[in-house]
């Protein structure tokens, strides 16, 4: 049985809460981990470590952290992706929604880009849920 | 009776300079009592009025300073993963997930800390840990390890050659230390 949307939006914000000391009522769907809950780099890994432990899955480091896409000349031009580098990312993180961050994609935007949201998004797709 | 100079494990006088010098005399572990690979490490702290830490961290109360447990802890644990990855990754603290206090150290107690590794990934790893004192509960702490990348942090090693392998040795470690199949553990040519 696959879990349902609100399972896997608890868990989430379970797992939020406790890796970025935040309280239940400021994890909402569309906060931004960086900007709204305060993430910095290192918190990443501790909630990697904390959705793996949470739903039993492995997060390989590149599916939430495509930096080398972003980092790749072939795919961003001037610090702005490229709609080759957009089609890199869509490929990469289908679970994200890129529809803002594609107006105006600048490379030093994309690390406020993911949301409460997207994260159980791409939970979903590891759980089948 | 004791004799210094026909302990298997004495250091030479070289050796204990290269892990005691000034800047590296930072070990919160008094010994290692159990240590086995990829799984948890066991570690004894004995408080004493000796030390200086005890003196201004409260004063008219001494007490040893609970940041110094979770320090404890810490090297148990960077250890254990150090050693779990071949001592081929540089391991530091990232971040303490969670640490309770119930009772203060004292002079004259004798913390036993257990460190577990909960889980690993190529970029680090968590580990829980607990500190107990005459049988009951001291302290429980969650930490998180980083390894830093070349990248980013391209300083070189964490230790000069040689030191932390001699920290080990004053430390007891591989006079405990097995690998998971529960076979010695040698001191490695990489430390």
């Amino acid at each position: 049985m696959s879990a349902t949307s609100e399972e896997i939006f608890e868990k989430v914000q379970a797992a939020l809460v406790d890796a970025l000391g935040v309280d239940d009522d400021e994890v909402t769907p569309e906060a931004t981990l960086v900007g709204d809950l305060g993430a910095e780099s290192i918190d990443f890994l501790d909630i990697v470590f904390k959705l793996e432990k949470a739903f039993n899955i492995t997060i390989p480091r590149e599916d939430l952290s495509p930096e080398d896409i972003l980092t790749n000349s072939q795919f961003v031009k001037d610090g702005i992706v490229t709609g080759e580098g957009m089609g890199e990312l869509k490929r990469r993180m289908p679970w994200a929604d890129l529809s803002k961050f594609e107006q105006n994609p600048r490379v030093q935007d994309f690390g406020n880009l993911l949301t409460v949201q997207d994260m159980c998004n791409y939970v979903a797709t590891r759980i089948g849920g | 009776m004791w004799q210094p100079g026909l302990a298997a494990e004495a250091l030479t006088l070289a050796e204990f300079n290269r892990g005691t010098a000034a800047e590296m005399r930072w070990m919160w572990v008094d010994r290692f009592t159990e240590f086995v690979s990829g799984s948890h490490a066991c570690g004894l702290k004995n408080v004493s009025l000796a030390e200086e830490v005890l003196d201004g961290y409260f004063p008219g109360f001494p007490m040893f300073p609970p940041t110094l447990v979770i320090e404890g802890m810490a090297q148990l644990g960077g250890v254990l993963l150090a050693e779990h990855f071949g001592w081929e990754k540089r391991v530091v603290l990232a971040k303490v997930g969670k640490a309770v206090f119930h009772q203060a150290a004292k002079p004259g107690d004798q913390l036993h800390y257990r460190v577990v590794l909960e889980s690993t990934q190529e970029h680090g790893a968590i580990a829980s840990g607990t500190s107990h004192c005459d049988g009951s509960l001291q302290a429980e702490i969650d930490l998180m390890f980083a390894f830093l990348d070349d990248q980013r942090f391209a300083d070189g090693p964490l230790f000069n050659p040689g030191e932390l392998g001699t920290m080990l040795r004053l430390m007891k470690m591989f006079d405990v230390a097995v690998d998971a199949q529960g076979k010695p553990l040698d001191l490695s040519d990489k430390l």
